[in-house]
């Protein structure tokens, strides 16, 4: 029997007479305000999301690739029916009323890990709205792959009790193995825009690339994010509450609904990282019986033993009951929404190890995309995520804004007045907070409170991107030396000899030794050609030293994958003459994304068109440059 | 003359040839040609190069484009040697549309080019039958000159009777292959910056009343106007005084009269006038006539502060003259003088000021 212990601590607070017992479902009819459906246009949108996260939810658990359905379409002036459907797993019947019918009813609710929704508030809340504005009832239509048929339910929420109730329901036949279709009919205002309903399925479909996600507005138009990856995301493990994520209150809770007879089986058994040793250094600490029944917890035991908590050595909560977007999807999500904008540099993205704050474990990612058609004369555009959830609303308040202004970014090369606030130049970066609770600004959970320890987060996982970002512009402004030097040597030296030939109508020079003289590098130049399922590359090595050159050269694409081993020895090309490889590179029906090159075994201040493998960084340049003098 | 320019130009080629065929950068070496590296020619009196130089060569993108260039221009320039043909600059640089990487992005890079490259080979654009677009300036006054017509016969023309009001409009190519000086009555030649006022003397009939030649620079005068002048002071043995208007330009426009100018420093022997005048609008002229003014703007007293650097003007009476207008904050035009009446400055200013300088005795 799941009980939620939040419930047990509102229904203790009204055991005084003269107060009057509200139930949750009744406190959000009087305050919605909290949860987010404070406005028409962003009641609307709090729906959406809130069966969207279910429904992503679902899938994921299910280890399912998404196929999502959202339609908005009106029913009259103001009133709208939103529908969600998803290829879930689907709901058993008899959960039904719970899952969506009670507020914080939860599953999983004592497990601490990592998900879209944390406390179950939200489908019900949007149910409710629903309701409390039109009187109607939601719409549920589910089947599980067990069950021959699925089930149309019409659910009513039973505010007084917080519970749903059916009012209707019937066997149907469903299009599907297996999933979830909810309806709710609601008031509200349509909106588009910067904080509107597709910019929040947009934003959702950069952290889910394996997802298909059809939208249908009220006009009838319909958006279409298509997959592209069909990786599943790392799953989340639950883990137990850590002892220093818990506040005495929530120790109450849980010992209230503890199986285990004794206080000391209480904490090694319901808590994280509590051994043995260690229960028995928090019983002798606190000089608290460890015989004691859990469930007679008074407020100053709990108050006592959060206290020593934070006292005893403990280890850090484990980390893999967190799921992090991955490099993979953080890459192939902003490439395929952004991909329009044809940026020019997209970063590795970043991920920070896993960080504590409060006994709560987090981590932090970040993804940037800079250059193309992206606007540059404006401030750059920031996309938040919580926990895999778009964050809209409420940026200025936000810990992300916060981290992103604190960092001075003109040494990374954007433009930022007094090097403080949010900088200016064509880019879009991406950061994911994510951990078993990320703590909010607001019960709307629409941006990351200034929490120092995630902050500081952030700013490291920035500042690795930022790096990202500056050798991407060196190495950009190198290559464009490069490609003037061997436009010289190739084009307009020859040329010259060419025509002084003409004019004095002799045979024309022989230029290798000025054109090494002038040159004094390897030139490494690519030339690509589209194939079916890629691109031939033609490597193109030219010695323009005067020495004869030898060296390895390492090739590492961008996206996708080369043919082969991506590791060439070089044979020993002579002065003025030069050597071509060929290979082939993997990637999907895209542009060519452009291969990096590093060399070993040669003086990189003569290469180029490659960079020093990373391993010969040690070599500075400029020691390299008094070398060649 | 011909076969002298085409052996020059080809040798440049053939260095630069030989350079590239035996295994040595080819590079093109020239005067500096900014004001830091003018410098006073004690023989002729008139401001050429100095010791400066810059190098081109094609280690570098821009020297190589511009070797390039060079080469193309050089190319063009022998073409038309051997068909007998000129061009306006204008032309080439369209022509250059057609030179592949050698193109010219603006006529202002093709124009300097040609200057260049008198400069490397110390000849002149005439020698490379290239002329401006526009014509120089005009003449009116009692001087006998022969211009060749294009039926190739020498026409005799005198600029005071065969002319209308416009006067006698100065040629492209004022070489004396083009253009003799015959003959002449004038005492001086009086060159007038501004229409107006080369207008307003010939309707006072000032030339004819004080024996004078008058010349309209049109502004800062024309490489053809500047030799003409040049050649009635030399072989005429006229005195040239000048009378512009009183701001930094105009003093700039005296100084390229009488000292050679900067972009053609290479040929201040041929264009300037050592002894030339100058007799107003000076910043003297402001305050003593008590002239109506404008205000200096910010880009004239950036001229104003440059010319202090000049030094072309590194004489007491400049010096004297650029502090004094950079301390009143004011600038006039010749036509300033009409406050006293349209006469004044035919009657007045001008006797006054030429008495001053011995140009009327």
């Amino acid at each position: 029997m799941q009980v939620n212990y939040w419930n047990v601590m509102v229904a203790g607070k009204t055991t005084t007479s003269h107060y009057k017992e509200i139930s949750i479902a009744e406190f959000f009819e009087k305050n919605r305000h909290i949860l987010g459906f404070d406005s028409p246009q962003r009641s609307l949108f709090m729906i959406v999301k809130e069966a969207l996260d279910n429904s992503l939810d679902a899938c994921e658990e299910g280890k399912i690739l998404p196929e999502i359905y959202v339609e908005v379409s009106r029913k009259t002036g103001d009133t709208f029916c939103i529908t969600v459907r998803d290829n879930g797993p689907g709901i058993e019947r008899l959960e039904i009323p719970r899952v969506f019918g009670q507020l914080l009813y939860g599953s999983r609710f004592h497990a601490v890990r990592q998900s879209r929704g944390q406390q179950g508030i939200g489908i019900t809340a949007a149910i409710l709205y629903g309701q409390i504005t039109t009187g109607e009832s939601a719409k549920i239509r589910t089947k599980i792959a067990e069950s021959d048929t699925g089930f149309e339910i019409f659910l009513q929420i039973n505010v007084k009790e917080n519970r749903g109730t059916v009012v209707s329901e019937k066997p149907v036949i469903m299009g599907q193995d297996h999933g979830t279709e909810i309806s709710i009919t609601a008031k509200g205002k349509y909106q588009t825009g910067k904080q509107s309903i597709i910019e929040y399925l947009r934003e959702t479909a950069v952290v889910n690339p394996n997802m298909n996600l059809t939208f249908m507005d009220p006009d009838g138009q319909k958006t279409v994010f298509r997959r592209s990856t069909e990786m599943l995301p790392v799953p989340a493990r639950s883990i137990k509450p850590h002892p220093l994520g818990l506040e005495p209150g929530e120790i109450i809770g849980l010992a209230s609904v503890s199986g285990e007879k004794s206080l000391r089986a209480f904490l090694t058994g319901e808590f994280n990282r509590v051994s043995d040793h260690i229960a028995d250094e928090i019983l002798r600490v606190s000089g608290i019986d460890g015989d004691l029944s859990p469930r007679e917890m008074k407020a100053e035991t709990a108050i006592k033993l959060r206290q020593v908590f934070g006292t005893v050595k403990l280890m850090p909560p484990p980390v893999d009951c967190l799921s992090p977007l991955g490099e993979e999807f953080i890459r192939r999500g902003l490439k395929t929404i952004y991909e329009e904008l044809h940026p020019a540099f997209y970063s590795k993205p970043v991920k920070r190890p896993v960080s504590v704050y409060n006994g709560n474990p987090f981590s932090v990612e970040v993804g940037i995309v800079y250059g193309g058609e992206i606007r540059g004369d404006d401030q750059i555009r920031i996309i938040r995520y919580a926990n895999k959830v778009p964050l809209l609303y409420q940026g200025g308040a936000c810990a992300i804004t916060r981290a992103v202004s604190e960092i001075d970014w003109r040494p990374y090369g954007m433009d930022q007045k007094q090097g403080i606030g949010v900088p200016f130049g064509p880019m879009i970066i991406l950061v994911h907070v994510f951990g078993t609770r990320v703590p909010y600004t607001s019960e709307s959970k629409e941006a990351v409170a200034a929490i120092p320890e995630i902050i500081e987060e952030i700013k490291l996982a920035l500042r690795s991107v930022g790096r990202g970002l500056r050798s991407f512009m060196n190495r950009n402004d190198r290559k464009e030396k490069a490609n003037e030097k061997f436009n010289l040597v190739m084009n307009i030296i020859p040329e010259i000899g060419k025509k002084c030939a003409a004019i004095l109508g002799r045979n024309e020079p022989n230029i290798d030794r000025v054109i090494s003289l002038v040159a004094n590098v390897v030139f490494i130049n690519e030339a690509s050609s589209r194939t079916d399922d890629g691109f031939d590359v033609t490597v193109k090595i030219s010695n323009f030293t005067t020495e004869d050159r030898t060296f390895e050269l390492y090739a590492e694409p961008v996206f996708g994958k080369i043919e082969g081993n991506a590791k060439w020895v070089i044979p020993p090309i002579l002065s003025a003459k030069s050597f071509e490889l060929k290979f082939k590179l993997l990637v999907g029906p895209e542009r060519y994304p452009g291969v990096d090159y590093y060399t070993t075994g040669i003086n990189p201040v003569l290469v180029h068109g490659a960079e020093p493998l990373p391993g010969d960084w040690s070599l500075r340049e400029e020691e390299a440059e008094e070398d060649v003098q | 003359m011909c076969s002298e320019v085409k052996k020059t130009l080809e040798s440049m080629v053939e260095a630069i040839y030989n350079a590239l065929d035996g295994g040595e950068v080819p590079e093109i070496r020239m005067s500096s040609r900014n004001r830091d590296n003018i410098v006073l020619d004690q023989i002729s009196s008139v401001w050429k190069y100095g010791e400066s130089k810059v190098s081109r060569s094609l280690r570098t993108i821009d020297g190589a484009n511009y070797v390039l260039k060079n080469i193309y221009m050089i190319d063009f320039i022998l073409e038309m040697l051997r068909d007998g043909k000129s061009s306006t600059l204008r032309e080439m640089y369209y022509i250059s549309e057609g030179w592949g990487k050698g193109k010219f992005g603006t006529q202002d890079e093709s124009d300097l080019m040609a200057e260049d490259l008198e400069v490397i080979t110390s000849l002149i654009r005439e020698d490379f039958r290239l002329r401006p677009e526009e014509n120089g300036a005009s003449i009116i006054g009692d001087i006998t000159i022969e211009e060749k017509s294009r039926k190739g016969d020498f026409k005799k023309i005198n600029c005071k009777d065969d002319v209308g009001e416009a006067g006698y409009t100065i040629p492209n190519n004022v070489e004396s292959e083009k253009l003799r000086l015959k003959a002449t009555n004038a005492k001086f030649v009086l060159a007038l910056e501004t229409g107006g006022m080369f207008d307003r003397l010939v309707e006072n009939g000032f030339d004819e009343k004080f024996g004078c030649v008058l010349v309209h620079l049109k502004g800062q005068p024309a490489r053809s106007t500047r030799r003409v002048l040049k050649r009635m002071n030399t072989e005429m043995n006229l005195p040239i005084y000048v009378f512009t208007d009183g701001d930094p330009w105009s003093f700039r426009i005296f100084g390229s009269i009488a000292y050679g100018a900067i972009k053609t420093a290479h040929i201040s022997e041929y264009l300037a006038v050592p002894t030339a005048e100058f007799i107003g609008v000076s910043a003297s002229d402001i305050l003593n006539y008590d002239l109506p003014t404008d205000k200096l703007t910010d880009k004239d007293i950036a001229a104003l502060n440059a010319e202090l650097k000049d030094p072309r003007f590194q004489t007491d009476f400049w010096k004297a003259e650029i502090e004094t207008m950079l301390q009143i904050g004011k600038k006039a035009e010749q036509q300033a003088l009409a406050k006293y009446g349209l006469n004044y400055v035919t009657d007045k200013y001008l006797p006054e000021k030429l008495g001053e300088v011995g140009g009327i005795r």
